[in-house]
């Protein structure tokens, strides 16, 4: 059907294609927000009608072709609606992440030059006038919620429904410019700039094209062959390029609905009630939905503690294989089909993932654990590869060749080469125009063909012609006796523990290797509370000598799957320390997006990483942590460091033999 | 200050003229005089603090207020008019509603139950179409509704909407019990220490949903607080008891600095 209106209208914009949505589509729902406890819902047409009305009120405020528009909030409606807006009267939209701290806002506004703003509520409107003073260019802000705003000077500040009013009554005056503003908009034209989040140095502007964001939408969209009437939940960050793919990109391609939730609290709630059809998750979110699961069941009575193990039992064994379209026998059918009736409907139902037709995990390794028990219950589950540079897709996952170890086959349009170094390369309509006012990173990124250093090294597997990635290029390095050093590996494996929240693995140019754990708190705490283990703080609880010695014995599990890997068995963990504070991106130590910053948390705490090579026992430490409201304060401890039995490697002249 | 003139607050508000005025006010149980012939007024927007050291008769006076006592000797005056004796139903179908210092929610019900318990004054279908859920009930119940939603908005408790009271932290049970004050629409809301047993950060949360409530829905708030860090930095004027007589009234600054009010909470040498 998208073809068919291809070759009718151009459709090479996101507000072209809002038109033909709200013809197309008029009476379906585009969005839908819980607010006031009801699903308030929006028809495309209605949607149309809120963003023109928006894109008038923007122009009555002055705003002209090529300025950027910042928003910064959670996932609303009103949010979306001011990205196409921006779109529509020729502007470049720049969605932040709305828990930035105040100086890595200022940061991007000033490097953008954002003329205009557009935020959720007071928290936000404080930020901005908190930095305001080093933003040169900054001239209006519009906020949703009036909240607390009433005594707020308002010759530059506007409430989003007075906008839209306004420019329904201007109406007359510039419909003929909004026309022409959208008349002028090419192919190549900026559909949108995101910041990367940046494991390294500064946030860099990626400049994404409309044809881009929508040859991207078009190829995956087909793909997993989404409907209009698919729902999704859009419940991850605006900054991040997924989200816009997803809720902007897919959503206007293909004229599903997406649907916001009421707040972050409320979120697993939403998901129950929406239950989406078309579902992304980070592993992590994964991790902490299992992780609770087995906690209420390990709290269940014990009938339905044998029922759920026997049944997740089979499930285990066939399920996967069912999803697949492999052949299973009749009887292991109808076992799994009782299941289905008495667990696994169920539990789905309580995750809302009743309805989950295509479901997607990236940004990080997912345990195969994991995988396969959200695969088992039935859920098409699938991994993806990407980056903001690819627009997403760089490959994926077809249905019925998911594995847990890959990341898929190159996505529809998307050519892949492997370098010499190991380093993965692609080229795909996805490719991003540049790094905004950063010519020499973009000429550092990108070829003249177009090809794109992804900066992560991997293989393509011969017999599948899946793509495996090992870890972050920079990270692979070498050890002092120069056998293979990939940090990312090693940490993944210990991240599918749960009571194992991150790891930092050291090694490079040393010896042998050692790293840094964080516990985490809900598996932890809830093991501890079964154990009658008293704890106060959650430094003491990581202090704690038991769960030092039940983090040695993962460790001493994960040596053991590592010394079986030839290239990689050198990685293994000699001496470890639980840190005695979370890591958190307020403080620097990971990225918006939740990766960690292995150099920045090298450096912090360096004095933990010599004594963990000096062979000391304990190490006495202070770090500075960063709260909420930016105030900073100090904690001190004396970590107590282990050494792991670590597995004999085999002799290099052996193995080269 | 004339009664039906306003004054401008510090921070640039306007207060109305007098909501409620308290005129010689005194309270005996039997030989006992709890309060002793105290006067002050509430005027419409304003943050109107109570305080004083214990059993200096804030609660009493409290009571007094919204109707559960009725006073000795003195009058009430309301919206103009001298309030005659009324039962505290009577006093809250007034416009007049409070929260408790020691938590009166019902622990089995959930949080929106409890909050739609709030609308009771503004309900008056028959007991045939409520039993029926038809007609007069239904239409009631969905604009009640409304505006209950509305007040878990303000107050941020949407992710506990459904949850039994019961199983909540002692800070959010506060907050659902302001929640169903403030789905009454009141006129004047009476806080009996909002904050006490809370820890700074839940005490900072609730001077800022106090704040906003008055700033947003315009209610005057009549509230008494042992903190006087909190009560200083929230409220327009304080009026300041001990041993059921009233030792100052006047803007926090004037009341920090009266030799009165200084003597009774850090005590005089005799």
């Amino acid at each position: 059907m998208a073809d068919k209106i291809e070759g009718t209208e151009a459709l090479r914009s996101v507000p072209a294609l809002l038109r033909r949505n709200a013809t197309a589509y008029a009476n379906a729902p585009a969005y839908r927000e819980k607010e006031y406890g009801i699903w308030q819902s929006w028809t495309w047409a209605q949607t149309a009608d809120e963003v023109e009305a928006l894109a008038l009120g923007l122009l009555n405020l002055g705003v002209a072709e090529g300025d950027f528009v910042a928003i910064i909030g959670r996932n609303r409606p009103y949010l979306y609606w001011s990205i196409v807006a921006a779109q529509m009267v020729g502007a470049v939209p720049v969605p932040l992440y709305q828990d930035a701290s105040a100086e890595e806002m200022e940061f991007v506004l000033g490097h953008c030059g954002a003329r205009f703003v557009v935020v959720a509520d007071q928290e936000q409107v404080d930020k901005v006038i908190e930095i305001q003073e080093g933003l040169h260019q900054f001239e209006h802000m519009i906020y949703l919620d009036p909240r607390g705003l009433r005594k707020y000077d308002h010759s530059h500040l506007h409430q989003f429904s007075h906008v839209q009013e306004q420019g329904r009554a201007a109406r007359d005056e510039y419909s003929a410019e909004l026309a022409r503003r959208q008349a002028g908009k090419g192919y190549d034209d900026t559909c949108v700039m995101l910041y990367t989040s940046g494991t390294t140095g500064k946030p860099k502007g990626v400049v994404l094209s409309n044809r881009n964001i929508i040859e991207t939408a078009k190829n995956s969209a087909e793909f997993d062959h989404l409907r209009a009437d698919d729902e999704v939940l859009a419940y991850l960050p605006m900054a991040w390029v997924g989200d816009f793919i997803f809720s902007i990109g897919q959503a206007y391609w293909t004229g599903f609905c997406v649907n916001c939730p009421e707040s972050p609290e409320t979120m697993m709630t939403d998901l129950r009630e929406i239950a989406p059809s078309y579902y992304f998750a980070p592993p992590r979110v994964f991790e902490t939905q299992l992780t609770s699961i087995m906690i209420r069941m390990e709290d269940a009575g014990s009938i339905k503690k044998k029922l759920f193990h026997h049944f997740m039992g089979h499930a285990r064994k066939v399920g996967p294989r069912i999803l697949d379209g492999e052949p299973v026998g009749l009887l292991d059918r109808l076992h799994y089909k009782l299941g289905e009736a008495l667990v696994f409907g169920p539990l789905k139902n309580t995750l809302g993932f009743s309805k989950v037709r295509v479901g997607y995990t990236a940004g990080e390794a997912i345990g195969p654990e994991i995988f396969d028990f959200y695969r088992s219950l039935g859920i098409n589950l699938k991994q993806l590869y990407g980056q903001t540079e690819a627009s997403v897709f760089i490959t994926q996952q077809p249905d019925g060749q998911v594995r847990s170890d890959t990341v898929g086959v190159p996505s529809p349009g998307v050519e892949i080469r492997i370098a010499e170094s190991g380093e993965v390369f692609y080229r795909s309509p996805g490719v991003f125009v540049e790094y905004y006012k950063n010519a020499e990173s973009t000429a550092d990124t990108k070829d003249a063909e177009g090809w794109v250093a992804t900066g992560d090294a991997g293989f393509i597997e011969e017999s599948t012609g899946h793509l495996r990635i090992i870890d972050r290029a920079k990270d692979v390095g070498a050890m002092a006796d120069g056998a293979m050093f990939a940090p990312k590996y090693v940490e993944n494996k210990l991240k599918f523990y749960p009571n194992i929240l991150e790891a930092v693995v050291f090694g490079a140019g040393r010896d042998r290797c050692c790293a840094f754990i964080n516990i985490d708190l809900t598996a932890v705490g809830n093991w501890a509370e079964r154990n009658n283990i008293a704890y106060a703080s959650y430094q003491e609880l990581a202090g704690h000598s038991r769960v030092l010695d039940m983090i040695q014995a993962h460790i001493e599990e994960v040596n053991v799957s590592v010394a079986q890997d030839e290239m990689l068995s050198g990685c293994q963990v000699h001496r470890f320390l639980v840190l005695h504070k979370e890591l958190d991106a307020d403080d620097g130590e990971l990225t918006r997006t939740r990766k960690v910053r292995r150099k920045i948390i090298g450096e912090k705490f360096g004095d933990l990483v010599e004594a963990l090579y000096d062979g000391s026992g304990s190490i006495y430490t202070e770090t500075e942590v960063t709260y909420e409201d930016g105030r900073k304060g100090k904690i001190t401890a004396t970590l107590e460091i282990r050494d792991a039995k670590v597995m004999p490697v085999a002799p290099k002249a052996m193995a080269a033999e | 200050m004339k009664d039906t003139e306003g004054y401008v607050t510090a921070d640039g508000r306007q207060i109305g003229g007098v909501l409620m005025e308290m005129k010689n006010i005194t309270l005996k149980f039997g030989g006992v005089v709890a309060i002793k012939d105290i006067s002050f007024d509430i005027r419409e927007g304003e943050v109107r603090a109570i305080i004083g050291p214990n059993g200096a008769g804030k609660s009493s006076m409290l009571n007094i207020i919204s109707g559960f006592y009725t006073p000795s000797e003195g009058e009430v005056w309301y919206k103009g008019a001298k309030r005659p004796p009324m039962k505290p139903f009577e006093v809250a179908r007034q416009g007049v509603a409070r929260t408790f210092q020691n938590i009166a929610l019902f622990e089995g019900m959930t949080v929106l139950d409890n909050v739609m318990t709030g609308r009771l004054t503004h309900m008056n279908a028959g007991i045939a179409s409520q039993a029926l859920w038809w007609g007069k009930a239904r239409d009631e119940e969905i604009a009640n509704r409304e505006k209950v939603e509305e007040v878990i908005d303000f107050l941020e408790i949407q992710s506990i909407r459904k949850t039994p009271v019961g199983r909540l932290p002692y800070g959010l049970k506060k907050r659902v019990e302001l929640a169903r004050a403030l789905a009454a629409e009141p006129s004047i809301l009476l806080l009996d220490e909002p904050m006490a047993g809370m820890n700074v950060e839940e005490k900072e949360d609730m001077s800022r949903f106090i704040l906003d409530v008055n700033d947003e829905f315009g209610t005057t708030i009549a509230l008494i607080e042992h903190d006087m860090g909190v009560v200083m930095d929230i409220s327009d004027r304080v009026v300041v008891m001990d041993y059921g007589k009233k030792i100052g009234d006047g803007t926090p600054d004037e009341v920090r600095s009266n030799q009165d009010v200084i003597d009774a909470y850090l005590g005089v040498q005799h």
